[in-house]
């Protein structure tokens, strides 16, 4: 029984993961109607907002101490974090919690290149065939990637775990087991919680708000919002900025999890676009079952028992239920009728 | 007018002559008539020429990027600059600092990328664009057993860098391939019996292993060192190399009633895969009434570093340690130190060590002639490079030396303090019959590049 729950708890964790990145991709579908093969790089840069608000954070003061020598014969170097120096305390905290924090940086920034990404490039394919569309995001997405290599190097960058968030959490106390029956790391579950809010957030945002009732108008028919007046390219353009935040803040708080580097979006871009079609492409709630469906099935399929059977069933398995579920629902498990047809 | 009169002894006399004359010509002129009898011959081309092909992107480019460093020193202390580093200790040594044969030695550079094709790709470049008379480098035994294919092929010696899988010396060993890094056997035999001492004879282990030539080799050799000790195996669970997030191979360890996890990882996937085993709490659980504990048998400076605190207690093997205190050590850490300002990994000091042995043996050979370099490496036994008294064996081309074990550090004092040795296995102890894995070297003989 504890090792189900624990293999749905990892499910659920990388369910979580998968969710949120194909949330954003299947809300720049549903609302511009673009194949946005650049969102794995959105979730990259998140991941470098991340890096780049630590590495601001530690930014040091080095002062070489003549009087000592290392053991390779080198003057010693002291080294003082600006920030510690600053703010004391508090520095120390925003230093160790960077991750957490970075979301400060990240929400803005991703906004800004979300709007910039829409206005200036994507909105000039609204009209173009989905396969242009998917060639023009692929080379951003390869120029982002370029570009970050060339400021941060090839090599991952390893993210901490703030100090009193690392260990595993006891899962089964709170089930009312014994103690120690389950444990999950403390960071993970944070992950699992902070997605779910985020996508709590995004469908309450799109479901409670007139701006979001505005821009499901207009996915269900553009046309018709627009001739009521509604200026709904410009309210796209926020959802494009939107998308970028949610893949955004995904990445941030997922590099202390996986290190990122310059490839970290295509390793998720392509796991993500399964995802969305699973799901159904356009759908929120499809892409969401989707992530979470596939995350489940993945994890299980990693336990020994099932791999004896069937060795590296862990690694086709997301695939095969792709093929399944596109021959058995055409349009995934909540796509709806006319997206992407014809 | 006299007559040509020719006897039947005079003609088996002139015949003879004749004979032993056509014979013993080329010995006459011996490295002039050599000179173009094997790929990229220096008395040729006028230059001296070492191919570094190491990973400079990819899963291991850290690593590549230290065994670099390390060949570029070794090129400095071999053509006369610097302190000298190794060249003070190392023991017999031939090498006189003016570079090899009285030439100075130059050098291109290649990146692997961490992958086999294009380790292959570089190293034809190197000999074949530019007159490489010896590659070395790699970070992977996939990348050392295909140059080392090729260089076999081409006639040209190849020096392996970090290649601890044991097909490199063992089923796919060639007689122009040799490595001076240890071996995962070694590594097995190294650290069984630590194991013993610190976790006692009756554990379940539960092996995770990186899913490519090395991590097979590792698994198999710590998988019969650790059950010779009386360990059981509960599952050994192949992953993908290259993968960042293990929880769903962590998971079935929760509850699989091991009690040991061995993690068959090197690089970043080590990196990634110990903190995330350390995060899932495996090592505050117990489990068959005995505390649960993590094995890294290979262990590399730069990867403790970037595990971070993951690392602290760790058990695991090293090749080299720049905190060693012997004199070789000691030299090597200075004049390192003094280069770079921070002190060498084993990749930059394996990386090193092979291309001062290669230049010394030619030295000693007095020829860049492959069997003649081939032949000054087999069986030699030097000392002062570190690892104590070594030997170059000549049945599979893998150095014979002492093995560390090492422990990450509880209580680093500096960034570079991660690991510290608690134990060295004797060579005598790490020797082992080099026909249990097989493999032909092949001739001396070297072919046309």
């Amino acid at each position: 029984m504890n090792t189900i729950l624990a293999q749905l708890l990892n499910g659920l964790d990388k369910g979580a993961a998968y969710a949120l990145i194909a949330l954003g991709l299947t809300l720049v579908f549903g609302t511009l109607g673009v194949v946005n093969f650049a969102h794995g790089a959105l979730f990259m840069l998140g991941c470098f907002c991340a890096v780049a608000f630590r590495y601001l954070l530690t930014i040091e003061t080095v002062s070489v101490d003549p009087t000592q020598l290392s053991p390779w014969g080198q003057p010693v170097q002291v080294r003082t974090p600006l920030v510690q120096d600053w703010l004391g305390d508090f520095g120390a905290l925003m230093v160790d919690y960077s991750v957490p924090f970075s979301i400060l940086l990240t929400v803005p920034v991703m906004l800004v290149i979300g709007i910039a990404m829409e206005r200036g490039l994507i909105r000039h394919f609204y009209k173009r065939t989905h396969a242009e569309q998917i060639l023009v995001t692929f080379g951003l997405a390869i120029v982002l990637g370029e570009l970050v290599k060339s400021v941060f190097g090839p090599n991952p960058w390893p993210q901490p775990i703030p100090s009193d968030l690392r260990g595993a959490a006891d899962i089964g106390i709170w089930l009312g087991m014994e103690p120690r029956s389950l444990t999950y790391p403390m960071w993970r579950v944070i992950y699992l919680l902070f997605s779910l809010a985020v996508i709590g957030g995004v469908f309450a945002f799109l479901r409670f708000t007139t701006f979001g009732m505005v821009v499901r108008a207009g996915m269900a028919d553009r046309e018709a919002v627009g001739l009521l007046g509604i200026n709904i390219d410009r309210r796209f353009t926020v959802v494009f900025g939107l998308a970028a935040v949610v893949a955004g803040v995904a990445g941030a708080m997922y590099t202390p999890l996986l290190a990122p580097n310059y490839h970290i979006g295509m390793d998720f871009l392509v796991l993500s676009f399964v995802v969305v079609v699973v799901g159904g492409m356009g759908s929120l709630p499809g892409a969401v079952l989707a992530g979470f469906l596939l995350g489940i099935l993945q994890s299980f399929a990693s336990m020994t028992q099932i791999k004896t059977f069937l060795p590296g069933i862990d690694q086709v398995i997301v695939y095969l239920v792709a093929v399944v579920v596109l021959l058995v629902r055409p349009r995934g498990l909540l796509g709806r009728r006319g997206v992407m047809e014809g | 007018m006299s007559k040509l009169i020719m006897n039947r002894r005079g003609l088996l006399r002139t015949m003879g002559a004749g004979a032993a004359a056509t014979l013993a010509s080329p010995m006459f002129f011996t490295r002039g008539a050599w000179a173009n009898n094997y790929c990229n011959d220096p008395t040729a081309s006028g230059k001296i020429v070492f191919g570094f092909n190491v990973p400079q992107t990819g899963t291991y480019a850290e690593e590549g990027l230290e065994q670099l460093k390390g060949y570029q020193l070794a090129v400095k202390h071999i053509n006369g600059e610097g302190d000298g580093g190794l060249l003070k200790t190392f023991k017999p040594l031939a090498l006189e600092g003016n570079g090899v044969l009285g030439r100075k030695v130059e050098f291109v550079t290649g990146d692997t990328q961490t992958n086999t094709d294009a380790a292959r790709d570089g190293a034809r470049r190197m000999i074949e664009r530019d007159g490489a008379i010896m590659v070395t480098g790699c970070v992977t035994t996939g990348e050392a057993v295909a140059q080392q294919a090729l260089c076999h092929e081409l006639g040209v010696i190849y020096m392996s860098g970090l290649t601890h899988g044991n097909d490199t010396t063992g089923k796919d060993k060639r007689r122009y391939g040799f490595r001076h890094f240890f071996n995962a056997h070694q590594s097995g035999v190294a650290i069984a019996p630590i194991l013993g001492q610190e976790y006692g004879n009756d554990r379940r282990a539960y092996h995770l292993t990186a899913d490519y030539n090395w991590g097979w080799t590792q698994e198999e050799s710590i998988k019969a060192a650790t059950e010779a000790l009386g360990w059981e195996t509960v599952a050994t669970v192949r992953t993908p190399l290259g993968l960042g997030d293990y929880s769903q191979y962590l998971t079935p360890v929760l509850n699989s009633g091991a009690d040991v996890l061995i993690l068959n990882h090197y690089g970043h996937d080590m990196v990634n895969s110990l903190p995330q085993a350390v995060q899932f709490g495996l090592r505050e659980r117990q489990a068959n009434g005995k505390q649960f504990e993590i094995i890294v048998p290979m262990f590399s400076e730069l990867m403790a570093v970037g595990a971070g605190d993951a690392v602290k207690g760790i058990i695991g093997t090293q090749n080299w340690n720049w905190q060693l205190e012997d004199e070789g050590s000691k030299a090597f850490t200075q004049s390192y130190g003094a280069e770079y300002g921070e002190p060498p990994s084993q990749s930059a000091h394996t990386g090193y060590v092979q291309a001062i042995l290669y230049a010394d043996a030619v030295q000693r050979a007095g020829s860049f002639y492959p069997p003649e370099v081939i032949k000054a490496l087999e069986e030699f036994e030097f000392d002062g490079m570190g690892n104590g008294p070594t030997l170059y064996r000549g049945d599979d081309h893998q150095c014979i030396k002492e093995v560390l074990v090492v422990r990450g550090n509880e209580n680093p004092t500096s960034r570079f303090d991660v690991l510290n040795v608690v134990g060295k296995t004797p060579r005598d102890e790490v020797t082992y019959d080099p026909a249990i894995f097989g493999g032909e070297l092949g001739p001396y003989e070297p072919n046309q590049c």
